[in-house]
């Protein structure tokens, strides 16, 4: 099947000429074996929606029930509605942010580009947790505010302002780090040409700049919208009913999973429209640039007095998102200790945290570099289905997939059952969408020409592979594995149901902690979590700087 | 340079790989007698063996009955490991199991778990299930309560007085507690405490008793924890809890924490003691270290660390309860079986019905 659509999209290519991304060039070893690990990653990427159709179609007609309701609907509206909110937030704040750490003056721009991509780490249920405890109507903010000036009651957070704030500011950096990875990589002659031709620099950022973002923009944004349909611990604490409220209903009171795999199902179904909604906003547009590297500097915009506000802008975002939450954590900490708490040793779960995540993000890349690769350099019905497979499983909550992989993994491949390996297999799945989303907009940047030049003067496949693609798609690269880094350090279902017996991560103690109330023994592992994934996100985000300057 | 980029990503993902794998090695402080076997997969005993390990599923939280387990291990020198996660989402792991679970015990928050997966529990031994009242086991002996919680008014005592407080839950529906309750709709706890109601009130009365609290525009959380929270801070002036989960923050802020429980004294659904319990899986090879572990949690031992510890009520007679909990034979406690609280279904349907539910 796979050489079938070779054939047939290279024959399509001669026959309306290169289109932009498409390399005519013989299919060979090199591609077949990108082929097979693609097919195999879709497979992969199938098995719970497998999962869900089995449960389903074992239930008959029972299982549609709670289905068809209008309800339903409506419920199905406010999911909606919450994911188009968050998704618009998201990018108002990153692209700004973008922009500023990577194109201007701003002062402390590197610290700044590592403290917006911090929130990625916090979990969402202690995010929403720590948000009330904040500025519920009788929050820590509502009591200094008593002390001051005595307002005794502030606003109602719950419900739908409280799930847009918590969700993004949790969710915003998915956006800012592949639109700044883009950023980085964006061949500044175009703006330089419209600048020579007289537009100024906003006109520029909204006509050039932004423009050529948006593959970044679309990717980031879709990775936003598919987690806030999937998000269960920020919508329940903040008491917005969206879709996966109600199949953790089912979960959780009746134990139906029929009835929770049919309403999964729609899940699925809706995020496949999000997906073809996304495809609709880059259809044939190019993005790349005609070098690899850009030999210029790229331009830095002056703020001038502009830094001031910037800058207010910059720490407002991080107040809320990083500084307020690791605030509410420390002061419970410090509580604690002086109460004579005990701590538990952390060290054995930071550890383990950091190997599986680590783990987690080096083998998502690998499963996702042969599907954007072929995604973007031999774009067919084929390839383009399986990069649009891998998203199904990302608005999915994570126990539908744990449950999936019980199912197959207890049946059919018993050695390997709640295993490490077996867990990291859950992590790709689980988030493999962010690094194909990564990888897929760097390498769009690449014009394909570099890579026929190096063919045409007889480099092998894999040599072209490993000299010229991988180097100029490693920022985005990158920044897929910091995002798989990050969100597997904050994993819970998963790791809980398909983790090695006695395995426990930074989050799966935070977890047991804040459930019962213990929130000093919670505290310490949720400031180690955000701790420990700010070193391997500050090492990168000053190493891309470097690159590039 | 960038050459090796690849090769150094393979190499890399290959350490990780070998890191984690003795990672997931056990620990000595998870699991000391056993570090030649492996954590990763649950060593099954030859029937006839002498059992060495034994491997619970617990939707009980580490930090509530982790130091008990531990006790048993210590005492009995067999190896244990547990899988902790949440009640539901444990049962829906053991229900995709089947047959091939690895668990030897299910250890559950509530008595719907254990009903969930009660067709895969194996009949317990007598002299387990005679330790406890038949109210609080499973009339056909798969499973048995370990420790009893009791259902609660939590109220803020700045703005409530005790005396103030009804009889009975049925006080709740007069228009005074208008924006003053809190509750938990999908908390498997409350949802008992409904179903507690259908089998005492009968359907009608309950479903009048539902629609009258939420005319009274009560505040929604997800779940116990964080009612006690909005008590305390005086987001709410009253919550329906478990009885428990005060005196963890009573412990974690102090005793000035303005918020207190308060026993429904009616003896209607409202008082009501429910358990955690825990059942032996069919498919268990190593039954008989289970039953020790099952006999040891009802052993004077360990229900006295439940009343100590977590605040709990023993299920056991002769072992007191915590010294600030009224014992159980003070409280004017409804008698009903736990085990004819099966019908969640019916509940949370009547739950979506009257639209507390999504």
């Amino acid at each position: 099947m796979a050489e079938l659509t070779i054939t047939r999209s290279r024959t399509r290519s001669f026959g309306r000429g290169a289109r932009p991304g498409r390399v005519p060039l013989p299919a060979s070893w090199m591609t077949l074996a990108l082929w097979g690990l693609a097919i195999m990653v879709a497979g992969a990427v199938l098995l719970p929606t497998t999962y869900l159709l089995v449960r389903t179609l074992d239930a008959g007609t029972a299982a549609w029930g709670l289905v068809f309701q209008a309800r339903t609907a409506q419920i199905l509206g406010r999911t909606a509605w919450l994911a188009l909110t968050v998704t618009v937030a998201s990018a108002a704040i990153a692209v700004p942010l973008a922009w500023l750490t990577v194109r201007t003056d701003l002062p402390f721009r590197r610290l700044w580009a590592v403290l917006t991509a911090l929130p990625l780490v916090i979990p969402s249920y202690v995010g929403a947790y720590l948000v009330v405890a904040a500025l519920g109507p009788r929050g820590m903010v509502q009591q200094w505010l008593e002390e001051l000036v005595g307002i005794s009651r502030l606003p109602d957070i719950y419900g739908f302002p409280g799930a847009l704030l918590v969700l993004t500011m949790l969710s915003y950096p998915y956006t800012l780090l592949i639109v700044r990875a883009a950023l980085l990589r964006l061949d500044p002659a175009l703006e330089e040409a419209s600048r020579s031709l007289g537009y100024g620099p906003w006109t520029t950022f909204w006509r050039v700049t932004l423009p050529q973002l948006r593959p970044a923009l679309a990717a980031g944004s879709l990775l936003v919208a598919l987690y806030t349909l999937r998000d269960f611990g920020a919508v329940s604490i903040m008491r917005y009913n969206t879709f996966t409220r109600v199949i953790y209903i089912q979960y959780q009171s009746t134990f139906d999973r029929a009835a929770a795999a049919a309403l999964s199902l729609v899940l699925v179904a809706l995020s496949l429209g999000v997906l073809v909604l996304e495809v609709r906003t880059q259809r044939r547009a190019r993005y790349h640039r005609s070098r690899g590297k850009s030999a210029r500097a790229r331009p830095v915009t002056r703020l001038g007095p502009w830094r001031w506000p910037a800058l207010l802008f910059c720490a407002t975002v991080v107040s809320v998102s990083l500084v307020l939450p690791a605030g509410v954590l420390l002061y419970w900490l410090v509580r604690g200790l002086r109460a004579g708490q005990e701590l538990t040793p952390l060290w054995l779960a930071t550890r383990n945290s950091v190997l599986a995540s680590g783990a987690a993000a080096v083998a998502t890349l690998v499963a996702a570099l042969p599907v954007a690769v072929l995604n973007v350099r031999r774009p067919g019905r084929l390839s383009h289905l399986v990069e649009r497979l891998t998203y199904t499983g990302f608005a999915l909550p994570g126990v539908v997939i744990a449950l999936a992989l019980v199912f197959f993994g207890a049946r059919y491949a018993r050695p390997l059952y709640q295993t490490l390996p077996m867990l990291i297999f859950a992590y790709v799945i689980l988030f493999l969408p962010q690094a194909v989303g990564a990888v897929r907009a760097s390498l769009l940047q690449v014009h394909p020409s570099l890579e026929e030049t190096a063919r045409s003067l007889g480099r092998r496949p894999w040599q072209v592979f490993t000299t010229i693609t991988m180097p100029l798609v490693w920022p985005g690269a990158a920044a897929g594995m910091g995002l798989v880094f990050l969100t597997t350090m904050k994993e819970l279902p998963a790791t809980l149901i398909l983790g090695p017996l006695g395995f426990k991560t930074l989050s799966t103690l935070v977890w047991s902690a804040v459930s019962e109330a213990f929130f000093a023994q919670a505290a310490a592992p949720a400031l180690l979590l955000i701790l420990v994934s700010s070193v391997p996100m500050t090492l990168f985000i000053l190493k891309e700087h470097g690159e590039e300057t | 340079m960038s050459r090796h980029i690849a090769k150094v990503m393979f190499a890399v993902l290959g350490w990780l790989l070998v890191a984690c794998a003795s990672a997931a090695q056990p620990t000595p402080q998870a699991a000391p007698a056993d570090e030649a076997q492996g954590a990763a997969e649950p060593v099954r005993q030859v029937e006839g063996a002498t059992p060495q390990t034994l491997t619970i599923y617990s939707g009980r939280s580490e930090n509530l009955v982790g130091p008990i387990i531990e006790q048993f291990r210590e005492a009995s020198g067999i190896d244990v490991q547990v899988r902790w996660g949440k009640t539901a989402e444990l049962a829906a792991t053991l229900l995709e199991e089947g047959a091939n679970s690895p668990a030897d015990i299910f250890f559950a928050q509530d008595p719907g778990g254990l009903g969930a997966v009660a067709g895969m529990l194996a009949p317990l031994p007598e002299d387990i299930l005679e330790r406890v009242d038949p109210r609080f086991r499973d009339p056909e002996g798969r499973w048995v309560g370990i420790s009893g919680r009791a259902r609660v008014i939590v109220y803020n005592t700045e703005r409530v007085r005790p005396e103030d407080l009804p009889d009975d839950l049925w006080g709740f529906t007069d228009p005074t507690w208008k924006g003053r309750i809190g509750w938990a709709p999908t908390n498997a706890s409350f949802q008992t405490m409904v179903t507690a109601m259908r089998v005492a009130w009968g359907e009608e009365k309950t479903r009048q008793w539902l629609e009258g609290i939420l005319a009274n525009e009560p505040k929604v959380y997800e779940k116990n924890t964080p009612i006690v929270a909005a008590a305390g801070a005086g987001e709410i002036d009253v919550g329906f809890v478990n009885h428990y989960y005060l005196y963890r923050f009573l412990q974690e802020e102090g005793e000035s924490f303005p918020a207190r429980n308060y026993f429904l004294p009616g003896g209607g659904p409202g008082s009501l003691v429910m358990v955690a319990g825990a059942g032996v899986l069919e498919s268990s090879a190593n039954k008989e270290a289970a039953y020790k572990f099952l006999r040891f949690m009802l052993s004077p031992v360990a229900q006295q660390y439940f009343a100590t510890q977590t605040f709990e009520y023993p299920l056991v007679e002769g072992v007191r309860t915590h010294r600030e909990l009224p014992p159980l034979s003070e409280l004017n406690v409804i008698q009903i079986n736990l085990a004819d609280l099966a019908d969640l279904q019916g509940t949370v349907r009547l739950l979506s019905e009257v639209g507390a539910l999504p």
